[in-house]
């Protein structure tokens, strides 16, 4: 799968001009002979179930497609990096000449536009699909696209401060969602508890139980962390499943009360939210405060974690992810600094999770699965970690592409009528971390402003942003 | 008395299959320090390809010796699934040699995302049951309350596979010449490469060692329980991985100690405490595992340096 020709011509003097056609072939050949020794049980035959027994189907078309697509795009990547190497390899004209200095970087050129950009698209979205699809109903779905978008945003936003900048790999992430989604649901239906009170309340006990799981890892390295965190989220579902008594197991807690405009349902009736504003009753009333509802929870959560960036304890996260033991020789308190992480970004993630309970009316302990988290920890990956527009990229490209794919209908016709995107979206997932760890470990956006600045705001490229072995 | 013996037999051969399994975690994470997240998934891969060809073999074939059968679907599993580990590591592993810390455990859950979705959309979400392959049993002695004590002759194929196989494998750790660079490349891995040892190669076979174990686990499990689906590989790997761990990661005997004791202890606690409540003990262990004993049983205590 190595073609040592190419790849290292860059580094020799000679260069050639042309790539090695005949090496690239070969090398796409032994690549694509390994991909159909992979495929031949998984993608050759498939079990096929009638009654009891298990029979096999043959498709070895789909293998044979397969193999010839692995080895096109070997062959590609042969002839890019063969270019490119080329490119690199003869200097231009102002390399050797002009001083080095800090260009502003495309981030920032990014940055500049795309914030205010989303935050306007974001706020005016319920307003554009009005306007697009003519009708309050008709908007329907876009609008539970959007919350569905940006409860992931949130929760992109709220694992990034335990991953992205405290750099302490959470595995178990959702576990505070569920904690939150069963605080609002438990509280509410046996206390009657309105939802402004629970929500400080989830967001309170998702951070204590951030703390109690916190508290054991503390003295565990990356990996070992990662593990045990996994372990907390599973025992925790675990435990809603079988702990019938409180938590109705697996059958989940339903008819959860509503969430109400700070007190005024949305009713049809007498008092009700249409009723009061003099509006004509519709059930989207609802769901648009919703939408605005988890807007502003996911700007907090942003606002919140820029703020704590520039204060110390932002700052301890940041070098506690550089390099733990120099930031324990210098006297931070990594017990301290690490339990606030895991506080603070458990708290949000008991607000997304009220807000998840809230919006379904209904939880379950399957809801709140390992996938779960990982689809999560992937947006904050392929955000590229620490970075707070790069998170929320991921969240519309990771969970609304998919969503979006669903609907187009030509995509039916050139793969079939059986064909949903939402089958691959896993599966992509999983080939996107890779391919994020392989080619750009740092995410997306791998490029992030200092926090701290002195007289002037210079540019580190994503390069030098190299993390020691903390 | 009669069903302390019955679970002891059980959960010996659930044990002998978590060793199988926790011997890859073990060996990947002595040669280059990583948590290989895939493993579990390479697993559940390896049963369903043991699954596909003991099809292949018995209603295309027509081969009618289970016996024989299970032999071929061994020897293929394990070179198929050798070819995935190999392939996994030089695509999703190597390239991260130098990266920052948990970049390759990152990367190893892309995979085992991506593992478990493949094998999902390959082969459907179903349950995947084959007939029931070798029924017979031996009855060792009968209670008083008539209690059968009985060891499956699947339960004693499992353990005599897995007791050859391990000899062979302790062989070829200490003995060969592979064993040997694999276990200096564990100690040093640059003093190794400049000793002339080629320390990717070294690296890679270690991978393939660890899926055709998996691979041996996995057809075991097929012919134990007979139904394999596309998740069933998260929960048995955070068992094994629990068991490298238990026995001290990094340790060959380790593992297999480890297993044993896991295999044990979840037959045991199903068996005299809640069975639903199995699950949450194997993830309690690994949680107080790491937390109070992070060498595990017979694990050399990590110092870190500077």
């Amino acid at each position: 799968m190595n073609a040592p020709s190419i790849t290292t011509s860059a580094q020799t003097e000679a260069v050639t001009k042309t790539f090695d056609l005949k090496a690239a072939l070969f090398d796409s050949f032994r690549t694509a002979l390994i991909t159909f020794g992979l495929s031949i049980p998984i993608l050759s035959f498939k079990t096929e179930q009638s009654g009891a027994e298990l029979f096999l189907r043959s498709r070895w078309d789909l293998a044979l497609i397969i193999t010839a697509i692995v080895f096109g795009v070997r062959l590609a990547l042969h002839a890019f990096t063969a270019s490119r190497a080329y490119r690199q390899a003869t200097p231009s004209a102002h390399q050797a000449t002009e001083p080095v200095h800090a260009e502003p970087s495309a981030f920032q050129h990014v940055s500049k536009f795309a914030i205010p950009f989303f935050l306007g698209v974001a706020l005016a979205f319920p307003v554009l699909i009005y306007l697009i699809q003519g009708g309050l109903n008709e908007s329907r779905y876009w609008i539970d696209l959007g919350i569905l978008i940006l409860t992931y945003v949130m929760l992109g936003w709220g694992l990034n401060i335990v991953v992205g900048l405290a750099g302490l790999l959470d595995l178990g992430y959702v576990a505070f969602y569920a904690v939150g989604a069963y605080s609002y649901a438990l509280l509410s239906t046996t206390f009657g508890l309105s939802f402004w009170i629970c929500l400080p309340l989830a967001g309170i006990l998702a951070a204590f139980w951030g703390m109690i799981l916190g508290f054991p890892v503390l003295r565990l390295r990356g990996d070992y962390l990662a593990i045990v965190t996994l372990a907390f989220g599973e025992i925790i579902r675990l435990v809603l499943i079988n702990w019938v008594d409180v938590t109705n197991g697996g059958a989940g807690i339903s008819s959860i009360p509503r969430a109400t405009f700070f007190g005024i349902p949305f009713t049809a009736g007498e008092g009700g939210f249409a009723e009061t504003f003099g509006l004509e009753f519709s059930t989207m009333h609802r769901i648009i405060f919703l939408y605005y509802l988890i807007l502003v929870l996911a700007l907090l959560t942003n606002f919140v974690t820029m703020r704590l960036r520039k204060l110390p304890v932002g700052r301890a996260w940041e070098a506690l992810r550089e390099d733990e033991i120099a930031c324990r020789s210098l006297g931070i308190n990594t017990t301290n600094t690490k339990l606030t992480a895991f506080a603070i970004g458990a708290m949000f993630g008991g607000f997304a999770g009220s807000f998840f309970a809230v919006r379904q009316g209904f939880v379950s302990p399957e809801s709140f699965n390992f996938l779960e988290s990982a689809i999560i920890l992937a947006i904050v990956v392929m955000g590229g970690m620490g970075s707070q527009i790069g998170v929320a990229i991921a969240a519309i490209v990771l969970v609304g592409l998919p969503e979006v794919l669903r609907n187009l209908t030509f995509l039916k016709a050139v793969f079939g009528e059986g064909f949903d995107p939402n089958e691959y979206r896993l599966l992509l997932f999983g080939v996107g971390m890779v391919a994020m760890m392989v080619w750009r470990p740092r995410g997306l956006i791998s490029e992030r402003e200092p926090s701290v600045i002195l007289k002037e705001r210079k540019a580190i490229s994503g390069s030098l942003v190299k993390e020691g072995h903390g | 008395m009669e069903i302390f013996v019955q679970q002891l037999i059980n959960g010996l051969t659930l044990g002998s299959i978590y060793g199988l399994i926790a011997i890859g975690y073990t060996m990947v994470f002595g040669i280059i320090g990583m948590v290989n997240f895939a493993h579990g998934d390479v697993f559940m891969l390896s049963a369903f390809i043991a699954l596909i060809f003991f099809l292949i073999l018995t209603t295309w074939l027509g081969i009618s010796s289970v016996v024989l059968a299970l032999f071929i679907v061994l020897i293929i599993a394990m070179v198929l699934t050798s070819l995935w580990g190999w392939a996994i590591e030089r695509v999703a592993y190597r390239p991260l040699r130098g990266s920052f810390r948990l970049a390759p455990l990152i990367s190893a859950i892309g995979v085992s995302i991506f593992l478990s979705n493949f094998v999902q959309v390959a082969q459907g979400a179903r349950n995947k049951p084959t007939p029931p392959m070798i029924r017979d049993v031996i009855v060792l002695f009968q209670g008083e309350s008539g209690y059968n004590v009985a060891i499956s002759y699947k339960q004693i194929i499992i353990m005599v596979v897995t007791a050859v196989l391990l000899t062979i494998f302790w062989y070829v750790v200490q003995k060969t010449s592979l064993g040997r660079a694999q276990r200096a490349c564990e100690q040093d891995r640059k003093m190794a490469a400049l000793l002339g040892i080629n320390v990717d190669r070294t690296i890679s076979l270690t991978f393939v060692i660890g899926a055709s174990l998996a691979a041996v686990a996995g057809t075991m499990y097929l012919l134990y329980y007979g139904v394999v689906s596309f998740a069933d590989g998260f929960v048995p790997g955070v068992k094994a991985f629990t068991a490298a761990v238990l026995g001290g990661i990094g340790s060959l005997p380790g593992a297999v100690l480890g297993g044993l004791i896991i295999g044990l202890i979840e037959t045991f606690w199903s068996a005299y405490f809640s069975i639903e409540y199995k699950d949450v003990a194997a993830f309690s262990i690994l949680a107080i595992v790491l937390i109070f004993m992070p060498s595990g049983i017979l694990g050399r205590p990590e110092v870190e340096k500077v």
